[in-house]
C-alpha cells in the first residue's frame, strides 16, 4: 500500500517524460546522423538474436503442436496452426519481449552512465540538446526498428516452422508456405504488425526514462537497466491486451 | 587590496575600468530544507581567475551550475555578458553557453567517441557549415593547447587522469570560450600533474584572455591560480581578497583553511 504514491508518481513523470518526446523531441532540428547510428545498432545489431530466437521459437512451436494435431487427425493443419499463431502473437510478443532484454537495458545502462559522469550536463553545457540527441534518437529508433525485426523475426520462425515439420514427414517449401500464407489475411497481419510500433516505443521510453533519471552511482546505473527490462516487458503484455482487445472490436480477429 | 569579510565586501572592490562579465547578485538556492546558497554576490572581470574556495557541500558546485544555467536558483539574478541566465529560454541559454567553457570534475568525457570526435563534437554542433579543414585544425590548435596532439584517435579509457584533465580542458577551450568554469579542476590528481594542469590554467588565461571561476578546495590550485579568492561560507560570500590577506588574516573560518 505505501509504495501506492510513489507508483502513481512514477507513472505521472514517465507521462511527463513522453510528452516531452512529443513536444521537443520531434521538432527540428533532427539529429538525422544519431537516429541513422541508432537504426544501425538497434536494429541491424539485434538480428542475429532476433533471427536465432525467432528460429527456434518456430522449430519449437511446430514440434510441440505436432502431437495436438495427430491425435485429432489434422496434422495437415500443422502448418496453417503455426503460421497463424507466429504472426498473430507469438512473433510480435517474443521478438518484443527479446528486443526490451536486449535494447531495453542497453538504453537504461548507457543512459544511466552518461547520466552518473554528467556526460548529459556536458552535452548540455556545449549547447546540444541532450533530450534530442540521446531520447528522441532511440526512441524513434526503437519504434521504426521493431516492426521490421518482428517481420524479418516471422520470416525466419516460419522458416524454423518448416524445418520442424520436415522432421516427422516431407512437405515442400511451396506446400509449407502455400498452405501458411493462404489461411493468413490482412486481419491477421495489419493488427500484428501495427502493434510493435507500439512495443518498439515503450521499449525506447523506458529504458530511456530510466536512464535518463538515473541516480546513486553504478548501483542506480544497474537498477536503471534492470528496471527497463522489467517495466518494458510489462508494458508490453499490456499493449498486447489492448490491441487484442481492439482489434476484436474491430472485427479483426 | 585589503581583504573583507561579509556580504557588502565585494562592493568595496570594483575598479571602475574593468569589465564585469559574471555579475551574481543575491543569489540563492535550497535543496529542500538544505539551503546551499544563501543571498550569495559576486562579481568577476573580464581577464582574472577567481577561485570559490569552501569546504566539501558548502555548495561551490552548484554556485558555477547556476551560471552556467545546469541548476536554476530559487532566487537571484546571474548575469554573464548581460544576460540574465535563470530567465533565458533554451535557444538563448544555448547562445550564451557557447561562450562559457565548464571543466567537470570528472572530466564528463564522452567515453563511447574518440578524443577528436569529443572535440569535434560541440564544434560540430555550433558551426555546422564548417570545413573539415578548419575543423581538423581547431582540433589540433586545442590538443597542443594541452600539449597531447597524439592522442586524437585514441580512446578516453586509454588516456590517464591527467591526461583526461587535459582532454577536457582542451575541449572545453576549442570553441574559445570567454568565460571558463572549471569544477575541481586538480581533485585527484597527484602533485606534479595537478601542478601541470594549474599552469596550464595560467597559460590558457593568458593566451585567450578568459575570465575563470575556479571552483576548489586544494590550497596549492588556489594559491597557484587565484588573482582573486573568495570564501563561500554558509551559503554567502564570506571574505575576499588575494590568497596572501586571506592566508594573513586572523578570522578563525578563514585560516582553518591555510593551517
Amino acid at each position: 500500500m505505501a509504495r501506492i504514491p510513489e507508483f502513481i508518481k512514477e507513472t505521472g513523470q514517465v507521462t511527463r517524460f513522453t510528452g516531452r518526446f512529443f513536444s521537443t523531441g520531434l521538432k527540428p532540428r533532427f539529429e538525422v546522423k544519431e537516429l541513422l547510428a541508432q537504426c544501425y545498432f538497434i536494429g541491424y545489431q539485434s538480428l542475429p538474436l532476433i533471427g536465432l530466437t525467432g528460429f527456434i521459437m518456430g522449430l519449437v512451436l511446430t514440434m510441440q503442436l505436432r502431437p495436438s494435431l495427430v491425435s485429432y487427425g489434422v496434422e495437415s493443419e500443422l502448418p496453417v496452426m503455426v503460421g497463424i499463431a507466429i504472426v498473430r502473437e507469438i512473433g510480435p510478443v517474443i521478438t518484443a519481449l527479446i528486443f526490451a532484454g536486449k535494447i531495453g537495458s542497453s538504453i537504461g545502462a548507457e543512459l544511466g552512465s552518461m547520466k552518473v559522469t554528467e556526460q548529459i550536463d556536458a552535452m548540455e553545457v556545449s549547447g546540444t540538446n541532450p533530450f534530442k540527441y540521446l531520447v528522441a534518437t532511440r526512441v524513434l529508433a526503437a519504434t521504426l526498428m521493431l516492426p521490421i525485426l518482428t517481420i524479418l523475426s516471422d520470416a525466419i520462425s516460419l522458416f524454423g516452422a518448416y524445418v520442424g515439420v520436415n522432421i516427422r514427414s516431407v512437405t515442400s517449401v511451396r506446400l509449407f508456405f502455400t498452405q501458411v500464407f493462404d489461411s493468413l489475411s490482412f486481419g491477421d497481419l495489419a493488427p500484428a504488425v501495427i502493434k510493435t510500433f507500439f512495443f518498439g516505443f515503450a521499449v525506447g521510453i523506458v529504458g530511456c526514462y530510466k536512464g535518463y533519471n538515473s541516480s546513486k552511482g553504478t548501483r542506480g546505473v544497474g537498477t536503471s537497466a534492470n528496471t527497463a527490462v522489467v517495466l518494458a516487458s510489462v508494458l508490453i503484455f499490456i499493449i498486447d491486451l489492448l490491441a487484442v482487445q481492439l482489434t476484436d472490436v474491430l472485427g479483426l480477429n | 587590496m585589503e581583504i573583507s569579510t561579509g556580504s557588502s565586501m565585494s562592493e568595496k572592490k570594483i575598479p571602475e575600468d574593468r569589465e564585469t562579465v559574471i555579475e551574481i547578485e543575491h543569489l540563492c538556492k535550497r535543496f529542500g530544507e538544505n539551503v546551499v546558497l544563501n543571498d550569495f554576490n559576486l562579481k568577476v572581470y573580464r581577464n582574472e581567475n577567481v577561485v570559490v574556495l569552501g569546504k566539501s557541500g558548502a555548495g561551490k558546485s552548484v554556485l558555477i551550475k547556476c551560471v552556467i544555467g545546469l541548476l536554476k536558483p530559487d532566487s537571484g539574478t546571474i548575469r554573464v555578458l548581460g544576460k540574465n541566465v535563470p530567465e533565458l529560454d533554451h535557444e538563448d541559454l544555448d547562445k550564451i553557453r557557447t561562450k562559457i567553457g565548464f571543466l567537470f570534475q570528472g572530466n564528463a568525457l564522452y567515453d563511447s567517441m574518440t578524443v577528436r570526435e569529443n572535440l569535434e563534437f560541440s564544434l560540430r554542433r555550433q558551426w555546422i557549415k564548417l570545413p573539415q579543414t578548419e575543423v581538423d585544425a581547431l582540433v589540433k590548435e586545442a590538443l597542443g593547447n594541452v600539449s597531447l596532439p597524439h592522442t586524437a584517435d585514441m580512446m578516453p579509457a586509454e588516456l590517464s587522469g591527467g591526461m583526461l584533465k587535459r582532454i577536457a580542458l582542451a575541449r572545453t577551450l576549442i570553441l574559445k570560450p570567454e568565460i571558463i568554469l572549471y569544477d575541481e579542476p586538480t581533485t585527484g590528481l597527484d602533485p606534479v600533474t595537478a601542478r601541470e594542469i594549474d599552469n596550464l590554467i595560467i597559460a590558457l588565461q593568458k593566451k585567450y584572455h578568459t575570465a575563470s571561476i575556479i571552483i576548489s578546495h586544494d590550497m596549492n590550485c588556489v594559491k597557484n591560480t587565484a588573482d582573486r579568492v573568495v570564501l563561500l561560507l554558509d551559503g554567502k560570500c564570506y571574505a575576499e581578497g588575494t590568497y596572501r590577506e586571506l592566508e594573513e588574516a586572523a578570522d578563525e573560518n578563514i585560516k582553518q583553511f591555510f593551517e
